[in-house]
């Protein structure tokens, strides 16, 4: 008999103790197999991101040819499942996750469609003899054999697919444009800066499987004539950078990177840099600047990088998650990718689903598919109350309203609600949302991420984020809505990249949608999601109040006082609105309002 | 300073690892905060001395990436995580309680015994767990108030806190 146990260890899972879960296991089944009992044979394995990041630590066992997956698993159920399950059979069924059954249907992975995530959470991502087994390098290995360059850019331009950082161009057209340039060498650049707040895709499938990225790459780089390829990685991800490198050292000792690749005289490379911190970056020339070492400041286009890139030579960029579609493509053929999705959005789109939603995690879902059933269907909905927007697109997007839930997943109906598909960072609003705080919130990020080059972006911002601060302070006046739309539609003109032409979009869509709670936030001065601290009133209700004095000590200020067991009074005039009492009360006893 | 935050050795090192032409600016800076926990003034200017590399291309890439820190910092960096999931969820609350379990005043970051500094950074890609910070590199989620108190007391504690301010 043998079982195979999977855990999942990437970044989500080992911030929710999965490594413990896993040396658990471990030492389990080294007992085991020392005790040799009936001869079972018992595998442990490490994997990347399964996806359900709301039931993490995951643990899959797989026994008699079935699968069971069970959901926030700790050392003490690790060892019972490890004991029922893997050793007697029977499997635990109340923590088991009881994926499409008559109880609890699988509303989760059945909608998904799992392309660019095929092999996350099913595979050990530091083991290359476990991804070939599994078919990684095999689309490769055909390409390289049996096609010419021609064929494989022709089959991606057929297939549809986009580049999925964000702006949606054909990735078959941008090949095309580098092949065809002058210049040697050229090259190959992974973009996986995942800069945008609230995304999360890229490094998943890094940490997971990041081989097929590499795939991706040389069947890209053999189509462009590319000799030499980075990865941009950001710094603030440990574990997919050195998942990365043992990735790149063991395809190299495999002879699948180098010079001479599987004896076919292909010859091709890949480094890694470590991207400082820089949301510019994303931008294809600041990129650029940055791996040359120097400061991330886009420049005027063209000469577009596919003529004039790293050191002025050819130079074709892509995002991870189409690197990692590539592969898939050359596999299955153009029109097996062409058959999912919409008119103009072919294939599947990467979500990271978070914020105020049930089931959050990462999703994978054909193009096309109703913003309503992403959220609602795959994600649960809101734990308590409705939905109030969605935030779509990170900084560079905006928020669509919950009557808009019927928009779908495509590049170009997502842009006529104002917000951009962008690189699929998807979070989640409830009430407790304040419309100009996520205004201000962004706003905040991308003054402070503007290179500073255009003036519009680095004062216009600067100009929008005082005017939004003020609002939420209560400062506003009834003038600065249109300042804002001034301003907005300026900075969009005035910028050279993406940055600044983008950065407008989270005010300009809680304008278009959410008008009246600016309007109570100048007119009333009031916050009618109780999140601008400054128009808050925080009081201790004297029947909750038992006076265990835990509030005043809390308070920073002493804006507190009472006798012990009396109802304790917060001073208004020297409260500064932080919160510390709520957190301190054990009773409910400080009200918001 | 009695010591140099790092020395000219290690600093030679560096340079024959990651080269000396432009392209290595951001991976020497790296290495140099690797080794010192930050980029010392006098190391920009050792490196501008044996390179191809200007002092002031250095301190310009230095000062434009949110990585780089001109600053020294405590042993263990704590980054609070303030990306949109952790803002919606209340990271502000959070950075409060970091602080207030490290006894920082507001105007430090940086923790008198020089054992932690605090950030705030713009998203640390693990939505799913709102709120979340970053201790050391090990990633702590679904954070409270009290959640945090508990992981900070944890590594006060224990001294568990791997020695690791990259």
């Amino acid at each position: 008999m043998s079982t195979r146990i999977s855990v999942g260890l990437a970044t989500c899972g080992l911030a929710c103790g999965a490594q413990a879960v896993y040396d658990e296991l471990a030492r389990l089944a080294r007992e085991t197999s020392a005790q040799a009992r009936n001869g079972d044979e018992v595998t442990l394995r490490k994997v990347g991101c399964l996806g359900m990041c709301h039931r993490e630590p995951l643990v899959e066992v797989e026994r008699d040819g079935t699968r069971i997956l069970y959901g926030e698993v700790s050392p003490e159920i690790a060892a019972r499942i490890f004991e029922d399950h893997v050793l007697g059979g029977r499997p635990v069924a109340e923590h088991a996750i009881g994926l499409g059954t008559d109880e609890e249907p699988d509303t989760f992975f059945a909608p998904q469609t799992r392309i660019v995530l095929r092999n996350c959470g099913q595979l050990d991502p530091e083991d290359l003899t476990e991804a070939r087994a599994r078919g990684v390098y095999g689309a490769f290995e055909r390409v390289l054999k049996g096609m010419d360059p021609e064929e494989v850019i022709d089959t991606v331009t057929r297939s549809g697919l986009r580049g999925r950082g964000g702006a949606g161009f054909p990735t078959g057209r941008k090949w095309r444009f580098c092949r065809e340039a002058e210049g040697e060498p050229k090259y190959l650049v992974c973009n996986a800066d995942e800069g945008d707040p609230g995304a999360f895709m890229d490094r998943s499938v890094l940490e997971g499987d990041p081989h097929s990225v590499i795939e991706g790459m040389l069947i890209a780089a053999y189509a462009i004539g590319a000799t030499q390829g980075y990865v941009y990685v950001r710094a603030e991800y440990p574990l997919a950078i050195r998942h990365l490198r043992k990735a790149l050292d063991d395809a190299r000792a495999a002879g699948l990177l180098g010079a001479d690749i599987l004896g076919a005289g292909f010859a091709f490379d890949l480094a890694i840099k470590k991207g400082a911190g820089a949301f510019v970056c994303g931008e294809e020339t600041a990129l650029i600047a940055s791996i040359e070492g120097r400061r991330g400041m886009p420049r005027l286009r063209p000469p577009f990088p596919a003529q004039s890139g790293l050191w002025g030579r050819p130079t074709n960029i892509n995002n991870v998650e189409t690197f990692a579609a590539v592969p898939w493509i050359l596999a299955r053929g153009a029109e097996a990718f062409a058959a999912i999705g919409t008119d103009k959005s072919k294939g599947t789109k990467v979500f990271a689903l978070a914020g105020k939603v049930r089931r959050g995690g990462l999703v994978e879902v054909p193009m096309g598919m109703p913003l309503r059933e992403v959220i609602e269907g795959i994600g649960g909905g809101v734990p308590r109350g409705e939905v109030k927007a969605v935030q779509m697109g990170g900084p560079s997007g905006g928020c669509i309203p919950a009557s808009l839930m019927d928009t779908r997943v495509d590049y170009e109906e997502v842009t006529a609600t104002g917000a951009i598909m962008g690189s699929g960072g998807m979070v989640v609003l409830d009430e407790s949302a304040c419309m100009v705080d996520i205004a201000r919130f962004f706003l905040d990020f991308t003054q402070k991420e503007s290179c500073g080059k255009c003036t519009f972006c680095r004062v216009g911002t600067k100009r929008m984020l005082e005017i939004l601060t003020r609002i939420t302070e209560g400062q506003g006046q009834p003038e600065d809505l249109d300042a804002l739309e001034e301003l907005s539609a300026a900075t969009k003109r005035a910028s050279l990249c993406g940055l600044g032409q983008t950065a407008p979009n989270p005010v300009l869509t809680t304008l278009r949608y959410f008008r009246d709670e600016y309007e109570e936030h100048i007119r009333d001065k009031r916050c009618p999601a109780g999140r601008c601290k400054a128009l808050l009133t925080y009081t201790i209700d004297p029947e909750a109040c038992v006076g265990c004095t835990a509030c005043a000590k809390a308070c920073p200020v002493g804006a507190i006082s009472g006798e012990p067991k009396q109802a304790h009074v917060i001073d208004q005039v020297t409260c500064i609105r932080c919160g510390r009492c709520v957190d301190a009360c054990r009773f409910d006893a400080v009200k918001v309002t | 300073m009695a010591q140099e935050p790092i020395s000219t050795q290690v600093l030679d090192r560096i340079l024959e690892r990651c080269g000396r032409d432009g392209s290595a600016t951001i991976p020497i800076l790296q290495a140099i905060q690797a080794e010192a926990g930050y980029v010392p003034v006098e190391a920009m200017k050792y490196v501008a001395a044996h390179t191809d590399i200007d002092a002031t291309r250095l301190y310009g890439v230095a000062t434009f990436y949110t990585q780089f820190r001109l600053k020294p910092v405590g042993r263990t960096m704590i980054r609070v995580c303030h990306g949109t999931a952790c803002h919606v969820a209340g990271a502000e609350r959070i950075t409060a309680a970091v602080r207030d379990a490290l006894g920082l005043a507001d105007e430090d970051d940086t923790t008198s015994d020089q054992r932690f500094t605090v950030d705030e950074v713009a998203c640390l890609g693990c939505c799913s767990l709102a709120p979340v910070i970053m201790v050391g590199e090990t990633t702590h989620g679904k954070l409270t108030p009290d959640k945090v108190r508990k992981v900070i007391a944890g590594y006060r504690d224990t001294g568990a806190a791997a020695e690791e301010s990259a």
